[in-house]
């Protein structure tokens, strides 16, 4: 038993929100033919909460000076944060139409910040975290009490440049910075084990100066409590290590290396469709 | 998988595939091939499952990629690293200019998805300023093969070709045949129509958008030489000079920033001979790309065969 902070109530409201974004990704990916829909369903949990619990923002001012602020590192994920933001009122949720299918549309496979709440131009992995480390900085300099939060896929973790950050982060003292690792175990070619080993994941970041905590990246109580009790520890960046599934909610396609850069067909479609009640392709 | 069934290289098939198949015959046969992956390793087709022990893969590193080349390198080997030519270029171009091309070690460097072949990917995987990084290093031959054919040719040709190189590729798609081409050779431009009155240079997958302007021009009764660049470095200086000489106007195309590539070689070769001709360069003006179906970019920033015609003409009046 988790000692959690939100109530049932509460709970049921996100997993209403989770499931409304897993389906707007399922079709918006399906409607456009190419998206990268397992790194972004993996991430929805962490997402919602962070949008609906956690984070201050204002959807009607998105350069709020004092906002706490997210960057996804792993910018290929960002049908989550598509729909979030949509959801959040950044943006008409009918411009989500022009995902992939517009020529220079806002919503391209990769974030750019010409979209209303996107911080950072990501898509090459390694340089995120660490501008979300800049930004953090910034806060401390301007003495500013708000918090950024960055997203990581384990692959990820191979850059170099990650580490170069994870050295930087405590030599500047900031705690008003979170990083999540979204741990799925998987990267392009295949497990992150077989590629390149990135394990003991949590002793690394430890001995680089960070304090750590490991949770179940679907669970609601275990990612609120987390992402709440941040900083882990006064003085020190904190760093969650988010163990998911990849492509979760789409059950065909779950903890499948194949489902990184893959999109639905009629029959998945269909399947999907059963199983969450996505409705026809263009209703809403 | 793709080894088992033949290629038809006389078909228009991706540059990216071909990648793949080519490395694949070529390491089986020669012993000292070696590739390394930054995590995907399909680039590489089956030669990573039949020579495991000559395929290493650092994972999402390419600076680490590089250097290890390098290392693999000096002790003899011939090293293809490859991964998306924007990473390779960009995230490792120190390690390519140091730790390879200075010795000039023989790590052919493949940067694949080039120009706007990532179509939806968007800008951040767009390579559209690889050829101008890469030309400005010493040591680098530059490669652009126009079509499947060539790239599986040229490939075969590295092995035997001394020092360091950078290939360029597409993706897995949108790389339609050439026909009739005769044989690629390194530093040499291959004249696929000869022409009077003006010359189209193009290299990489806008020759085929040249040789179809080539093709729309001579039935408005404008003749067009079109040379195939697919050595960008050394470049050669004397089909330059001769189209020069032969024609009344010149026009590059790349699918590439105007600034560095294609283009700026060719017009320094013309600056520097004191040939002063009617010059155009088709290619990105100093743009960063946007998302979006690769054939609608190319419309969008004029990468074709159209623009091609039109810029012609209006050279010729
Ligand atoms: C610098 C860089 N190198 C390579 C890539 C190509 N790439 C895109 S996603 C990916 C795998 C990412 O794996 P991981 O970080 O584990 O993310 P996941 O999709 O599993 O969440 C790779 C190699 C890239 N986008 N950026
Ligand atoms: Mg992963």
């Amino acid at each position: 038993m988790t000692n959690t902070s939100l109530t049932l109530n509460e709970i049921n409201e996100l997993k209403e929100t989770a499931l409304k974004m897993r389906k707007t990704a399922i079709k918006m990916a399906t409607k456009a033919g190419e998206a990268h829909l397992g790194p972004a369903l993996d991430l929805t949990e962490i997402i919602v909460t962070l949008y609906s619990k956690i984070m201050n923002y204002r959807a009607s001012d998105p350069k709020w000076p004092k906002r706490d602020r997210l960057i996804l590192s792993k910018g290929h994920g960002c049908l989550a944060l598509y729909t979030i933001l949509a959801e959040k009122g950044f943006y008409e949720k009918e411009l989500l139409d022009t995902f992939c299918t517009q020529l220079d549309t806002l919503f391209g496979g990769h974030p750019e910040v010409k979209v209303p709440g996107i911080e950072a131009n990501t898509g090459s992995l390694g340089h995120g975290f660490n501008i979300g480390i800049g930004m953090a900085k910034a806060a401390q300099i301007d003495n500013f009490d708000y918090k950024v939060y960055t997203i990581l896929g384990d692959g990820e973790n191979q850059e170099g440049s990650i580490w170069e950050g994870a050295m930087a982060a405590p030599n500047l003292n900031i705690d008003n910075l979170i990083a999540i690792v979204d741990r799925n175990h998987l990267q392009v070619s295949g497990r992150t084990e077989k590629i390149m080993n990135i394990d003991p994941l949590k002793n690394k970041w430890e001995s680089f100066g960070w304090a750590v905590q490991e949770i179940d990246g679907h669970d609601f109580s275990q990612i609120y409590n987390a992402l709440n009790s941040a900083p882990f520890k006064p003085g020190k960046p904190s760093l969650i290590i988010a163990n998911t599934i990849k492509a979760k909610g789409l059950s065909f396609a779950e903890n499948k290396v194949e489902w990184h850069h893959k999109v639905p067909n009629e029959e998945e479609y269909r399947i999907a469709d059963k199983e969450l009640g996505l409705g026809g392709l263009n209703d809403d | 998988m793709m080894t088992k069934e033949k290629l038809d290289l006389k078909s228009d098939i991706a540059t990216r595939v071909v990648l793949g198949k080519a490395i694949t015959d070529l390491g089986l046969k020669n012993e000292k091939i070696c590739t390394v992956a930054a995590d995907s390793e399909s680039r590489f087709g089956d030669f990573v499952k039949k020579a495991p022990n000559r395929a290493v893969n650092v994972g999402i590193a390419e600076q680490n990629a590089v250097s290890i080349s390098a290392g693999l390198a000096f002790c003899g080997k011939i090293v293809f690293v490859s991964t998306y030519a924007t990473f390779i270029s960009m995230r490792a171009c120190e390690q390519i200019r140091t730790d390879v091309a200075f010795q000039n070690l023989n790590v052919k460097v493949v940067g694949t998805n080039s120009g706007f072949s990532p179509g939806w990917e968007g800008f951040t995987h767009q390579a559209l300023e690889d050829i101008g990084i890469m030309r400005a290093i010493p040591n680098m031959t530059i490669i652009v093969p126009a079509d499947g054919e060539e790239t599986y040719n040229l490939v075969h040709q590295l092995a035997d070709y001394e020092g360091a190189v950078y290939l360029r590729v597409r993706g897995k798609k949108d790389d339609p045949h050439i026909k009739n081409k005769g044989k690629t050779i390194i530093g040499k431009a291959e004249e696929l129509k000869s022409g009077e009155d003006i010359t189209i240079i193009a290299c990489g997958r806008m020759v085929y958008e040249a040789v179809k302007a080539a093709d729309i021009l001579s039935e408005k009764n404008i003749s067009t030489k079109v040379l195939n660049m697919h050595t960008i470095k050394p470049i050669d200086k004397e089909a330059i000079v001769t189209a020069a000489e032969e024609t009344m106007g010149i026009i590059t195309m790349e699918e590439h920033n105007t600034i560095g590539g294609l283009g700026t070689a060719v017009a320094e070769i013309l600056c520097e001979k004191g040939i002063g001709i009617p010059f155009k360069k088709i290619g990105v003006n100093d743009r960063f790309g946007i998302p979006g179906k690769t054939h609608d970019i190319f419309r969008h920033f004029g990468l074709t065969s159209e623009n091609a015609v039109k810029t012609a003409e209006e050279i010729l009046g």
